[in-house]
């Protein structure tokens, strides 16, 4: 018996952290609509911090005092950053904010490796609490009950600060309605940093509060991520008590979950997940989203033209140079340019779902990354040649959209992207850890094309016709009935239903055929390397996949393929020197700042008429 | 009355313990248009969602043709020859107005999952065809995200139409518009209704509009019917006087 309520009182300890950082992402989006990805470098930062101050400050007090003070430091930063960067965008449509928040991540990483070295910091148990507790003979660690203590101390002092307050009932008045805050005569720019401060805190706390247990580390960031936004989905945007109950949920499955199957907690995360969004889409203590706009972004596109004289002139010279640069260009460039085309087509199927689609993937790298996996696997284990194998990859990488997708599809907007960056962490992960199949952090190694694409040449022309062709197909589909319902059902879910347009499912293959696309660059990125490796799926490919796209602008098709190759180049060019990251999030918050229309949308709106795209009005 | 039309039977909604709808029983016989109205809070809304299949009925049976809708997805009862338009217009803002129409013309001919051919040379005809008629064909090509709103509702009635409808339900058709265009989109669907022989269910509150062109008036009030009849009829019917003009009048 004893054992069971100190496993259960564990559960209770590690939902700490989780319900901490989840509360403070939901709060800030809550009042500011803004899915802030630097909220896990927060969580990192405070762990951090907290590390270094806890070795300066003694004893008890010195401790805790440590935990609030690395709070404070890091909501401090975060205001600085919300005031500096954010303030300016708020206008901008959602999603560019988006890419403005990943700009902070690059660089905070850089700084945290800077500052405290690229080793996993253990931290040292808490003064006065390294003890354990005995609950009928079983051992229970102190530490883990004040965990408990202080997400119990949180939560009701979020209740206060939320029902008591004059503050916190702005908040959730913002929260209802951000619409009836300016009419109430608030200042809306002070109400948003105080949030983003205490979201932040919020953030920090419970990175701060875990260094006892797990230490810090420079992975805490995007390792964060996925977890809590499950909580979010779970529980519910917005709900304090749901990222609660969510918290605890999900980590009270992982300590019982672990007894039973030990491989489990991964699935088990997902499995609750699936169950939850069956019974109750919107989320434990959410409430259903409002019918209608399915992801549309500020104003409505122009209808689709076909392509002017000018600009088809233009796409075949550009075209036409790819075609004759093996003969004059280095190796060393053809390699460049082969990893512009894959990754524009890359960024075109993450496009095609996000523009038209109206369904925006925070973890496309599962199927760009799957792809390339099921390549690897099936040649390494069944030795197909090349010309099957290489099929694998858009298959493969389909069969796995359309298992994700299909719980993705239930929801959308904001929670659509969630999931689908929890389910791409899902994917990672399973790569990751089962190391017997999939070489765990070793990869796959030696997949090379047959020998008559052995030469960079040779595989040059075969990634240029599959990696454009792949983009024309996808522009293509654009204009084909099936592209068309799917922006019918972005523009409007309600009129798509009331002419018997099956929302659910047009959407649902929409993403498989965007994921089926995403593996067909996959498949030609494991051939052009000879090896693959778990950080292709991983949480910062598929952020530098949407960077490309939202780079290039959401609304102009030619916008993913002008990001990704940009974007290649860029980090090519800069990947070289130190302190890149600093650089690489430095010139991306520039871009934010001086074109919220991305490049191509820039482009476009200055050098539009010349090619014929004229804008109705 | 007739297999042919729409008959509600029984229908009872209750959201929580709020009784929404009770015990509603109406007719619509093939070719009239039947106008549904009450004041704010009456059920209007909620029964014309459970007519179009946003809502399931807490009880209740409503049969078109004959076939029981209670039950059905909005898809398929849309596949049943029911057309909708809607309070506020739901149109595809980022295509233009031939291309909305085609739209509902490429569900109705099952090519949504078609990849090969271009989708706005598709139907074309056919949608032009259904724009004269609702007197938008000079615009067709214009995006839907700059049209008047007059035009549209003018765009969604012509869409409304694509699969032939037998039954139309027009939710406010005439809100947010200025008096002039409410009379004449009001005659345009009369003139609809009498060339297709297609019966019309719509809520209004534009009383002018409603006694001018409804064949017959259902009055509902907290959820419950509470007169029916010609306009002439409906008109002279004390309860609807003490609920439109107050108590005191009566």
């Amino acid at each position: 018996m004893g054992f069971y309520i100190v496993q259960f009182l564990t559960g209770l300890s590690s939902a700490s952290a989780l319900f901490l950082v989840a509360s403070g992402l939901s709060i800030i989006f809550g009042v500011t609509r803004i899915v802030n990805f630097t909220h896990g470098s927060f969580y990192m930062l405070g762990a951090f911090i907290a590390y270094s101050l806890v070795g300066v400050l003694d004893g008890f007090f010195g401790f805790w005092i440590s935990v609030i003070l690395s709070a404070m430091a890091v909501g401090l930063i975060a205001v600085l950053m919300e005031m500096l960067i954010l303030r300016r965008i708020y206008q901008a449509p959602e999603l560019f904010q988006l890419v403005a928040t990943f700009g902070p991540i690059l660089i905070i990483q850089d700084l945290a490796l800077d500052i405290w070295g690229p080793e996993d910091l253990f931290g040292a148990s808490a003064p006065g609490m390294d003890g354990a507790i005995t609950i009928m003979g079983t051992p229970m660690p102190e530490y883990d009950l004040a965990l408990i203590a202080l997400s119990a101390v949180v939560l009701g002092g979020l209740w206060l600060l939320f029902n008591k307050t004059r503050w916190g009932t702005l908040v959730r008045a913002a929260t209802e309605d951000r619409d009836m805050i300016s009419a109430l005569g608030v200042n809306q720019k002070w109400l948003f940093t105080g949030v983003f401060f205490l979201g932040s805190f919020l953030a920090a706390l419970g990175g701060a509060a875990q260094v006892p247990k797990g230490g810090a580390s420079l992975i805490m960031d995007f390792e964060i991520l996925a977890p809590i936004f499950v909580v979010v989905v779970i529980g519910g945007m917005g709900s304090i008590p749901g990222a609660f109950m969510a918290a605890l949920l999900i980590s009270e499955l992982n300590v019982f979950g672990i007894l039973v199957w030990p491989e489990s907690t991964l699935v088990l995360m997902f499995l609750v997940m699936a169950v939850v969004l069956i019974l109750r889409p919107w989320g434990l203590f959410g409430k259903p989203e409002a019918p209608g706009q399915h992801g549309q972004v500020g104003a409505p596109e122009q209808p689709y033209r076909p392509l002017s004289r000018k600009a088809n002139t233009l796409f075949a010279a550009v075209l036409g140079l790819l075609l004759v640069l093996p003969v004059f260009a280095s190796d060393f460039s053809l390699v460049l340019v082969m990893d512009m085309v894959v990754l524009s087509l890359f960024a075109a199927s993450i496009h095609f779902l996000m523009g038209p689609g109206g369904m925006v993937s925070f973890g496309h790298a599962a199927y760009f990354g799957g792809g390339a996996y099921a390549v690897a696997l099936i040649t390494s284990h069944f030795e197909l040649p090349m010309e099957v194998a290489f099929f694998m990859g858009p298959l493969g990488a389909c069969a796995l959209a359309l298992l994700f997708g299909w719980f993705c599809v239930r929801r959308s907007g904001v929670y659509l992207a969630m999931l689908t960056l929890a389910f791409a962490q899902v994917a990672w992960s399973v790569v990751f850890q089962w190391g017997e199949l999939t070489g765990g952090d070793d990869g796959i190694i030696g997949i090379w094309p047959s020998p008559w694409l052995g030469s960079k040449a040779a595989y040059y022309y075969f990634t240029l016709f599959f990696g454009v062709g792949g983009i024309m197909v996808l522009r293509r589909t654009l204009f084909t009935p099936f592209g068309y319902a799917m922006r019918a059902c972005r523009d409007s879910a309600l009129r798509s239903a009331s002419i018997g347009i099956d929302v659910n499912r047009q959407q649902w293959l929409a993403f498989a055929f965007s994921g089926a696309l995403a593996g067909l660059a996959g498949s030609l990125f494991v051939y052009s390397k000879g090896s693959i490796f778990p950080d292709e799926m991983s949480l910062a490919r598929s952020f530098d996949g949407l960077i490309m796209v939202l780079l290039g602008g959401v609304k102009t098709l030619a916008g993913p393929v002008a990001g990704a190759s940009a974007f290649t180049w860029l980090d090519d060019v800069i990947s070289r020197l130190d302190y890149w990251r600093v650089i690489l999030g430095s010139l991306i918050i520039l871009i934010v700042l001086a074109f919220p229309q991305g490049i191509a949308g820039f482009f476009r709106e200055r050098f539009g008429v010349w090619f014929g795209q004229e804008t109705d009005t | 009355m007739t297999d042919m039309g729409l008959a509600v039977r029984s229908l009872e909604k209750s959201f929580g313990g709020v009784i929404a709808v009770n015990n509603l029983n109406f007719d619509l016989p093939v070719g009239q248009l039947l106008a549904l109205i009450g004041p704010n809070g009456a059920g209007k809304s909620t029964s014309f969602n459970i007519l179009n299949g946003q809502l399931k009925p807490t009880s209740g049976t409503v049969k078109f043709k004959g076939v029981e809708l209670v039950g059905l997805s909005p898809k398929e009862i849309w596949r049943h020859g029911v057309g909708r338009t809607f309070q506020i217009t739901a149109t595809y803002a980022s295509m233009t107005v031939c291309e909305n129409v085609q739209m509902a013309l490429l569900s109705y001919h099952r090519r949504l999952y078609s990849l090969l051919p271009i989708a706005a040379r598709l139907y074309r005809e056919e949608a032009l065809a259904l724009l004269e008629h609702v007197g938008m064909v000079d615009q067709e090509n214009r995006p839907c995200s700059v049209l008047a709103y007059g035009d549209l509702k003018r765009v969604e009635l012509a869409v409304a139409l694509a699969n032939n409808p037998t039954l139309l339900l027009m939710d406010e058709p005439t809100a947010g518009m200025a008096p002039k265009e409410r009379i004449e989109l009001m005659a345009l669907t009369n003139k609809i209704v009498n060339e297709r022989g297609i019966s019309v269910l719509f809520t209004e509150h534009d009383m002018d509009v409603v006694f001018t062109h409804a064949d017959r008036i259902i009055v509902l009030d907290r959820g419950t019917l509470v007169a029916e009849g010609t306009p002439e009829e409906v008109r002279n019917d004390e309860h609807v006087r003490r609920i439109y003009l107050g108590s005191h009048h009566a």
